[in-house]
C-alpha cells in the first residue's frame, strides 16, 4: 500500500492513473484517461491545455470531487496517506476548505453577496475549530496585508459588490490561505481579469504560496501567465499527459509537437504596412451615455486594407467607439466619414448599403448566434438580406464561406451549441464576410479563446485580409493579438486617445505614461518576467 | 474520438456535438419522459378534443331539440335527464365542449396575438412606445376584469365575438407584461443587436429573433391562460352575459340547472345534474394545468441533467 510511503519524499498528492468518464449524450465518454500527478510539499504545479482537455476536471479531482455529470471510475488519489478515490464524503468534507483549498475562476460568482469579506474568509477555519474566532480574523488582516489589498483593517468590512474584480480574486486567496492548507488549487483565476489588474493578483499570489510554503496546482490556459507561477508544467490534451517538464526546460526545449505548437502562438507577427487611402475616419467625436461623456474629442482615420488596432484597458472607451461607427450609439458631436462621405450618426437613417459596407463581429460568439438558428439560416440571412441571393446560389456561396473560414459543408445543420469557441467566432465571421463589407470591426474577437483556437482565427482574419483587400478595425487589451495582427495603433485611456501611428511607432520608446504600464503588464513567456518587472516597477 | 490530429484544424475542435434527432424521434423521446399526471392531463384533454370534433355524430339528439318532459329523471331515454325546458343534458354538454372550448381557444389566440405582439414591439423599441403601452396596460389592470367585461358585455351586447373580443384585450394586458418582460432579456443579447446592424426590420428581430427564444414560457402561460378564460366565460355565462341560448355551454348549464341541487333530499342524481357541466370545467383546468407543469419543469431548467 501506498500508505507506508516515506513521508520524507515530501509527497504531498499523489494521483495514479486517474480515469474519469462524462456523461453526455445518453452515454458516459472518457473525460480523463489514465493520467498520473505527483506533487511535492511547497511545489507550485502549471496544469495547461486547451478548453476540453480535461484541466480543471482533473484539478477538481485532485481534492477527490468529480462535478455533477461525472464520475471517478478508476485510479488513486493519494492525499497525505488517505486515498479521497475512497474516502466517504464526509472524510472529504474535513479536508476540504481546511487542507485542501479551491480558488475560482470567477471570485465575483464565487462570494456570497449577503456577507462581509472577513467574514468568508475567516469561515472555513472558525467552523472547523482551528483556532478561535478573534485570532482568525487578526490573521485574516494579516493575510489582506501580505496580499497587497488596500486599507487591509477595513477591506474585510466590506461586501463583495464594494470592491473591485482583481481586489475580489486577492480576497478570494486570503479565504483559502486562512486554514492554512496544504494543497491550493487555482482554476483560472486570473482569466477574467484586465492584463494591469492581472499582474497584481499575480505577484501577491505568487508570495503568499511561496511564504507559506503551500503546494498548488495553477490551471490556466495562459502559457505566459503558468510560466510565472509554476515550478513544473503539465501539458494535456484530450484527457492525457502530452508532457511534463519543470518550467525552464519546457519553455526552452518542448519535446511533443503539441507542445511546441502551444509555444509558437504567441511568436504569430504581422509586417506592417502603411496604407495611405483613408476609408473610415473618426473626427473630434464626443459621445456619452446620458450624462456620462465617455469619449472626450476622439480622431482615428483608418486606411483600407489596414488593421488598426484600438487597445486600452476596460472602460477605457473602444467598445463605445465602435458603437458609435456602427450608429448604435450616436456621437453628441463630431463625424464618422466612409470614403470621405460623413455617414449618418444614427442607425436609423443610414441606408442599406451603408450598413452593409460596415460589418461588426462580437467578442462572444455564444450570444452573437441566434441559438435557435442553424449554420445555414446565419449565414445566409445576409446573403439574402443584402445581395438578393436566393435558391442554388445562396446555397453555393453558404459552401463557399464556409469553405473560406476552413470548416465544411457538414456544419450547415448545425446549431451554436454544438460548435466550439472557435467554430462560433468562424461562424461569425463567415456572417460578417458574406455582406461583402469593407470595414469589419472586431470587439475582442479572440479574448475569450483559447490560445491555439485564437492563433487560428487570427491567422484566418489576416488571411481574409490579403484576399479581399478587408479594413479591420480591432479592439483588443491583449498586445499579443496586436502585435500578431495590426499596422497601426490607437491607445485610449478614459475615452481619450492618448496615442496614435503605425505598430512600430507605438511599440517603440519612449512610451507615454500610460502605455508603458499596459505595455509591461503583458506576461512574457520567460519565467523571470513577474520577478524583473516588480523590481522594475516603482512601488 | 476516433482520430486525434497532431496539429490544429478549425473543423476538429472539440464541441459539444449531439447526436441528430429528427423531429419525430425527439418527439417520441419526450413522450417516453413524461410523468403520469401529464399523461392524465393528455388524456383527458385529447379526449375533449375528440368529443368537441365530433360532437355531431357522438350526440344522442339536436343541440337545441326539446323533448316534452322538462327536468326528466336520469337513466332511461335520457342518460342524464333532461333540463328545465326538456333539452337532452347529455346532449348539451357534448354540444357544449364545442361552444365552450371553440370560444376559449379563439379568445387565447387572440389575446396572445394582441399582447404578444406589442409586448414584443415595447421590448424592442424600448421608448414613448413602451411607455405608452406600458402604462395603457397598466391602467386596464386596475380596473376588474370581470367588471369591465360585465360592463363592455352591456355595452356592445353579448354576441359571441364581442365575447372573445373582449376577453381577448382584457386578457391580452397580462400576456402583454409576460412578453415584455421575457423579451426584454432577449432583446439586449448581440445576436439582436447583429440583426439590428444588418438593418433588419421590426417584424424580423421580433418575429424571427426573439420569439423562437422566448417561445417556453409563452407556451406554458397559453395553457395556463386558456383555463382563465374558459373559467372568466363560464362565470360570464352563468352570470347571464356569455353565451347567449339556444347554444349551450358549460357556464350557462350550471346556471339553468342550479335550483335541481335543492331537491337533493329527494333525488340525489338530479341534484348532480347542474354539477356535470362544474365537473367538466374542473376535469379540463385540471388536466391542461397538468400538461403545463410538465412543460415548466421540462424547460424552466429545474431539473437534473442526468
Amino acid at each position: 500500500m501506498t500508505t507506508e510511503m516515506n513521508p520524507k519524499d515530501g509527497i504531498l498528492l499523489e494521483m495514479r492513473d486517474i480515469r474519469i468518464d462524462g456523461y453526455s449524450d445518453e452515454r458516459w465518454h472518457p473525460i480523463i484517461k489514465g493520467v498520473d500527478l505527483t506533487l511535492r510539499r511547497g511545489e507550485i504545479m502549471g496544469l495547461i491545455g486547451e478548453s476540453g482537455a480535461g484541466k480543471s476536471t482533473l484539478g477538481k479531482a485532485a481534492m477527490g470531487y468529480t462535478q455533477p455529470g461525472c464520475k471517478l471510475t478508476g485510479g488513486s488519489i493519494m492525499f497525505d496517506g488517505i486515498d479521497l478515490a475512497k474516502a466517504s464524503d464526509r472524510e472529504k468534507r474535513n479536508l476540504w476548505g481546511t487542507r485542501i483549498a479551491y480558488v475560482a475562476q470567477s471570485a465575483a460568482a464565487s462570494f456570497n453577496p449577503a456577507h462581509r469579506l472577513i467574514d468568508q474568509t475567516v469561515e472555513a477555519a472558525t467552523r472547523r475549530k482551528i483556532r478561535p474566532d478573534a485570532e482568525s480574523r487578526t490573521d485574516a488582516v494579516e493575510l489582506f496585508r501580505a496580499l497587497q489589498l488596500p486599507n487591509p483593517e477595513t477591506i474585510g468590512s466590506r461586501y463583495p459588490h464594494q470592491v473591485s474584480g482583481g481586489q475580489l480574486q486577492r480576497v478570494m486567496t486570503a479565504m483559502a490561505m486562512s486554514p492554512r492548507p496544504d494543497l491550493i488549487i487555482f482554476d483560472e483565476p486570473t482569466t477574467a481579469l484586465d492584463v494591469t489588474t492581472q499582474v497584481e493578483v499575480l505577484s501577491a499570489m505568487r508570495n503568499i504560496v511561496e511564504d507559506f510554503n503551500t503546494a498548488a496546482i495553477y490551471i490556466t490556459h495562459d502559457l505566459a501567465v503558468v510560466a510565472q507561477m509554476a515550478d513544473f508544467i503539465k501539458v494535456l490534451r484530450f484527457g492525457e499527459e502530452v508532457e511534463e517538464a519543470p518550467t525552464r526546460e519546457m519553455l526552452t526545449k518542448p519535446e511533443q509537437p503539441y507542445t511546441k505548437s502551444l509555444w509558437s502562438v504567441r511568436s504569430l507577427e504581422k509586417p506592417e504596412v502603411k496604407g495611405e487611402d483613408i476609408v473610415l475616419s473618426i473626427d473630434h467625436v464626443d459621445a456619452s451615455y446620458g450624462p456620462l461623456k465617455v469619449l472626450h474629442d476622439v480622431n482615428i482615420s483608418i486606411p483600407r486594407g489596414r488593421t488598426v488596432a484600438v487597445v486600452g484597458e476596460s472602460g477605457s472607451g473602444k467598445s463605445t467607439t465602435a458603437r458609435v461607427i456602427t450608429g448604435l450609439l450616436p456621437p453628441t458631436a463630431g463625424t464618422v466619414s466612409f470614403n470621405g462621405k460623413p455617414l449618418p450618426a444614427a442607425l436609423k437613417d443610414r441606408s442599406k448599403d451603408q450598413l452593409q459596407r460596415i460589418q461588426m463581429i462580437y467578442q462572444m460568439a455564444d450570444t452573437a448566434m441566434n441559438p435557435r438558428q442553424t449554420v445555414y439560416e446565419i449565414i445566409a440571412r445576409p446573403l439574402e438580406f443584402y445581395l438578393g441571393l436566393t435558391g442554388k446560389a445562396k446555397e453555393a456561396r453558404v459552401m463557399d464561406l464556409l469553405k473560406m473560414i476552413e470548416l465544411d459543408e457538414s456544419f450547415i445543420d448545425r446549431l451554436p451549441s454544438e460548435l466550439s469557441g472557435g467554430q462560433k467566432q468562424r461562424i461569425c465571421i463567415a456572417r460578417a464576410l458574406a455582406a461583402n463589407p469593407d470595414v469589419i470591426i472586431c470587439d475582442e474577437v479572440t479574448s475569450a479563446l483559447d490560445q491555439i483556437v485564437q492563433e487560428g482565427i487570427l491567422k484566418l482574419l489576416l488571411r481574409l485580409q490579403k484576399e479581399f483587400n478587408i479594413t479591420y478595425l480591432f479592439i483588443t487589451h491583449d498586445i499579443a493579438t496586436v502585435k500578431a495582427i495590426s499596422d497601426g495603433i490607437v491607445v485610449m485611456y478614459r475615452g481619450k486617445v492618448v496615442e496614435q501611428g503605425l505598430k512600430s511607432e507605438i511599440l517603440a520608446p519612449p512610451f507615454p505614461e500610460y502605455t508603458q504600464l499596459l505595455l509591461s503588464s503583458v506576461p512574457e513567456m520567460d519565467p523571470d518576467w513577474l520577478t524583473n518587472l516588480l523590481e522594475a516597477r516603482p512601488v | 474520438m476516433s482520430e486525434q490530429p497532431e496539429t490544429y484544424a478549425a473543423a476538429a475542435e472539440v464541441g459539444a456535438v449531439r447526436k441528430r434527432r429528427t423531429r419525430l424521434e425527439r418527439a417520441g423521446l419526450l413522450l417516453k419522459s413524461a410523468p403520469p399526471s401529464a399523461w392524465f392531463g393528455m388524456i383527458v384533454v385529447g379526449f375533449y378534443i375528440l368529443v368537441a370534433v365530433f360532437a355531431d355524430v357522438i350526440a344522442p339528439y339536436g343541440e337545441a331539440q326539446i323533448h316534452p318532459i322538462p327536468f326528466a329523471p336520469w337513466g332511461g331515454e335520457f342518460m342524464f335527464g333532461t333540463d328545465q325546458i326538456g333539452r337532452d343534458v347529455l346532449t348539451r354538454l357534448i354540444y357544449g365542449a364545442r361552444n365552450t372550448m371553440g370560444i376559449a381557444l379563439a379568445t387565447t389566440l387572440l389575446s396572445f396575438l394582441i399582447g404578444g405582439g406589442l409586448g414584443l414591439m415595447a421590448a424592442i423599441n424600448r421608448s414613448w412606445l413602451d411607455q405608452l403601452l406600458s402604462r395603457f396596460v397598466d391602467v386596464l389592470m386596475a380596473i376588474p376584469s370581470l367588471i369591465f367585461a360585465l360592463m363592455l358585455l352591456s355595452i356592445f351586447g353579448s354576441t359571441v365575438t364581442s365575447l372573445i373580443v373582449i376577453i381577448a384585450v382584457l386578457d391580452s394586458t397580462r400576456v402583454f407584461r409576460l412578453t415584455r418582460a421575457v423579451a426584454v432579456n432577449v432583446a439586449v443579447m448581440d445576436y439582436v443587436e447583429a440583426a439590428k446592424l444588418r438593418g433588419e426590420g421590426l417584424g424580423w428581430i421580433m418575429h424571427r429573433e426573439i420569439l423562437p427564444n422566448i417561445m417556453p414560457p409563452l407556451v406554458a402561460e397559453f395553457g395556463l391562460r386558456f383555463c382563465f378564460v374558459f373559467l372568466t366565460i363560464a362565470a360570464l355565462s352563468f352570470l347571464g352575459v356569455g353565451i347567449q341560448p339556444p347554444t349551450a355551454d358549460w357556464g350557462s348549464m350550471v346556471r339553468e340547472n342550479a335550483s335541481l341541487i335543492q331537491f337533493a333530499k329527494y333525488d340525489l342524481t338530479a341534484a348532480i345534474t347542474p354539477l356535470l357541466p362544474a365537473a367538466a370545467i374542473a376535469l379540463l383546468t385540471v388536466a391542461v394545468n397538468f400538461i403545463v407543469d410538465w412543460f415548466l419543469h421540462k424547460t424552466s431548467g429545474l431539473r437534473d441533467d442526468h
